[in-house]
């Protein structure tokens, strides 16, 4: 454990931001101007991931378990999520013959 | 005292018995057949009267002068307690024998003059419930228990008064009596709420005590008085909100008896009575209500004189007597004004229920022009209308001259002027009861066609109660002149404090008496003269008449100056804001509201078309302008 820790600590804390701002940003952008579902669900993914690395880094630097045991919580979450919203391009696909989003608004007024 | 304090508990009962009369025959409207209303609400006003008499001997003999039963807290905020609570003393005992006695006998009579109405059963609840809210009002022990009975037997009688109110005229005479009605309560709210802020209390024994820290002729005194008299004025109809009352005989007949003559309009008198201590306190209020009731009592007697509809010269003779209720109340003489209004509520009930059987016999026919002669046919009725018609004209041994003698007696103690003045109207009463007696009893029948005859024992025993009463009642209260001992006046000692005078000699008092009664003589003589030796007949209303003639047989023109004083403004007002202010501003403001949000949710309804990228963007526009937000704070 303080191994890793001290590993963790040889970047500077500053790295670790920018990297998880980096693939946040892809990630948003994914979601943003995709169409596919797949791939707004990957990229949701994505964000979900940078967030998790950064509470490690905050973590490790604050020498803090907390942040850790988070990360754990949010990838069981992030797993539960991912079921449904595959679930529901399975069923998109079956209905529409399309994983395209824009074709998801047949339950507008 | 274990005993007194559980009997008195049940005084609750006098006001529940005709609740739930008016619940019983209110509700199963429908299913009560043929006279079962009328038995029911006779015999729980009769239940009433009983629990009033119990309550007058459970006082006697426990040698209390009052008591307050407590039922609950009603409105306990801050500083602001009024429990509802009874007030049971000997005012409020006398009130609630006549209310629940007279009450009883013009149920019963109702059963018989009511019994071919299709809504019998409405009137009976209507009648249960006037008595119920009279009996709140009289029972009280504050200001605010007062006002819901004060109110109360006001819907009541607008209820009543148009009760058939397919005829929309009767419907006009109902909204008039509400409306004249509303403008004396706006006072006595007015004048509730001042009293409140003044005392910071509306229980009657608390403001009494209290009143005698305030110095005689204190302006918020004299203010409080005044507005209270407002509501006197309106619900009593006294100058100048009385012309509501002539209109009231719109109603059945057993309702003008009970509520416009023995009841009702009797509230002002007792609500000023039962606040005399604050009179006292406020001379000019006392002046200005002698004056307001000399005057009311004169015009209506002189109006009296020319009308020819027989319940329409009962109705002014019943606004005349109440002025000189009021006159007594402005001498101070409290227990004198309840006095008479006990002989009052006695005599004048009999006079409207005969009246209500003479129109029982004639087929509805009210004009006296077309009576005449009923004196053999209905020998019931005649004998118990002359026995009142004495005693409104204050002929010993009466009932009507006890307490009419004592009124003028109590004027000429304070102003020789006012004795005249009340004499003079006294006779006017006198000549226009004898009028009305001599033209519908005697002479020939007038009206052909109809055969009249004496009405059913439900409707001749209740005028021989009242006949008896009428008779005897003046004995309430035979004064020392005659070796009695006033024991009415004593009675109501204890809950009314007078504003006292000095008594008269004896000497002087039979002086005035036989004045009185010598002039009273002479003005029955007179009336003899001309509607029995000369058998004088009405003119018809196409004739010409002089012109006092048509000034007194058109009322002195009040109602049509009334119309043109209040009516045509109010109605121009109401006019103009209807057409200009409504319809120009409040009405296009209150659509373009309504198609204002209907266009706002049209813009609004774009947002919603389901693009789900759209969606995903607000949301991080939404977010990020959230973050940027903070950071600017």
């Amino acid at each position: 454990m303080k191994e890793i820790t001290s590993a963790i600590q040889l970047i500077p804390l500053e790295h670790y931001i920018l990297l998880c701002i980096a693939l946040f940003s892809i990630g948003l952008m994914g979601v943003l101007f995709r169409r596919n579902t797949i791939v707004i669900l990957m990229c949701i993914e994505l964000m979900f991931n940078s967030v998790n690395l950064l509470l490690a880094a905050f973590s490790a630097f604050h020498s803090d378990p907390a942040g850790q045991v988070f990360v754990f919580f949010i990838m069981v979450v992030a797993a539960a999520e991912v079921a449904v919203g595959l679930s529901i391009v399975v069923m998109m696909k079956r209905n529409v013959d399309s994983v395209d989003i824009n074709l998801l608004n047949r339950l507008k007024w | 005292m274990v005993g007194f304090s559980q009997y008195i508990n049940l005084a609750w009962l006098v006001p529940a018995f005709p609740l739930l009369g008016f619940l019983i025959t209110g509700l199963a409207n429908k299913r009560l057949k043929y006279n079962q209303a009328g038995i029911v609400a006779s015999s729980m006003v009769a239940l009433s009267f009983l629990m009033s008499v119990f309550l007058f001997f459970l006082l006697r003999s426990y040698g209390q002068d009052k008591a307050t039963v407590t039922l609950f807290d009603w409105i306990s905020v801050g500083n602001m307690k009024i429990p509802f609570a009874l007030l049971i003393d000997h005012l409020s005992l006398t009130m609630m024998m006549i209310v629940t006695g007279v009450g009883m006998l013009i149920h019963i009579y109702s059963i018989g003059y009511m019994h071919d109405d299709e809504r019998v059963n409405s009137f009976f609840a209507q009648m249960n419930l006037f008595t119920f809210s009279m009996l709140l009002l009289v029972m009280g022990a504050n200001y605010l228990i007062l006002f819901i009975g004060w109110e109360g037997v006001g819907l009541c009688s607008y209820l009543l008064i148009g009760f058939w109110f397919k005829n929309p005229s009767y419907n006009y005479s109902a909204r008039k009596a509400f409306v004249m009605n509303r403008i004396g309560d706006l006072g006595f709210i007015i004048g509730i709420i001042l009293l409140f802020f003044t005392f910071k209390t509306l229980t009657f024994t608390e403001v009494f005590a209290k009143a005698s820290t305030f110095q005689t002729g204190a302006p918020v005194i004299t203010l409080i008085t005044i507005l209270l008299l407002v509501g006197a004025v309106g619900k009593s109809a006294q100058i100048p909100l009385f012309t509501w009352l002539p209109d009231a005989m719109a109603g059945p007949t057993p309702v003008s008896a009970l509520i416009h003559a023995a009841t009702m309009v009797t509230a002002g008198i007792y609500m000023i009575a039962r606040s005399g201590i604050l009179y006292n306190l406020a001379p000019i209020t006392l002046n200005i209500i002698i004056f307001l009731g000399l005057a009311t009592a004169i015009l209506a007697a002189i109006i009296g004189l020319k009308q020819n509809d027989i319940k329409k010269v009962l109705a002014y003779s019943t606004v005349s007597q109440l002025g000189y209720m009021f006159l007594a109340l402005g001498l101070g003489a409290y227990s004198t004004a309840v006095f008479h209004l006990t002989t009052h509520a006695f005599f004048k009930a009999l006079l409207f229920l005969g009246a209500g059987s003479i129109i029982h016999a004639m087929g509805g026919e009210q004009d006296i022009r077309k009576m005449g002669g009923m004196k053999s046919k209905m020998p019931v009725t005649y004998f118990t209308f002359l026995a009142a018609t004495l005693a409104i004209s204050g002929i010993p041994p009466f009932s009507g001259f006890f307490s009419k003698d004592l009124i003028l007696s109590k004027a000429f103690e304070h102003n020789i002027i006012l004795f005249v003045l009340a004499l003079g109207g006294a006779l006017l009463t006198c000549f226009y009861m004898f009028r009305l007696f001599y033209l519908v009893f005697y002479g020939e029948q007038r009206m052909a066609g109809i055969n009249p005859h004496e009405s059913p024992k439900v409707m001749t025993i209740p005028l021989i109660i009242l006949g008896f009463l009428t008779v005897f009642g003046g004995f309430l209260n035979v004064p020392s002149l005659f070796g009695g001992s006033s024991a009415f006046s004593a009675f109501l000692q204890t809950a009314v404090i007078e504003n006292v005078t000095e008594e008269l000699s004896h000497s002087t008092e039979i002086i005035l008496i036989l004045i009185s009664l010598l002039l009273l003589i002479l003005v029955i003589l007179y009336a003899h003269r001309i509607f029995i030796k000369k058998a004088f007949v009405l003119a018809d209303d196409g004739e010409p008449m002089t012109f006092t003639g048509k000034l007194i047989s058109n009322r002195f023109y009040l109602d049509e100056l009334y119309a043109f004083a209040f009516e045509k403004p109010f109605g121009r007002l109401s006019d103009f804001l209807y057409k200009k202010i409504e319809n120009t501003i409040l009405d296009p403001a209150v659509d373009r509201i309504g198609t204002g949000t209907s266009e706002l949710g049209d813009l609004a309804r774009k947002l919603q078309k389901g693009n789900m990228s759209f969606y995903l963007f607000t949301m991080v526009a939404g977010i990020l302008l959230f973050i940027l937000f903070i950071l600017i704070i």
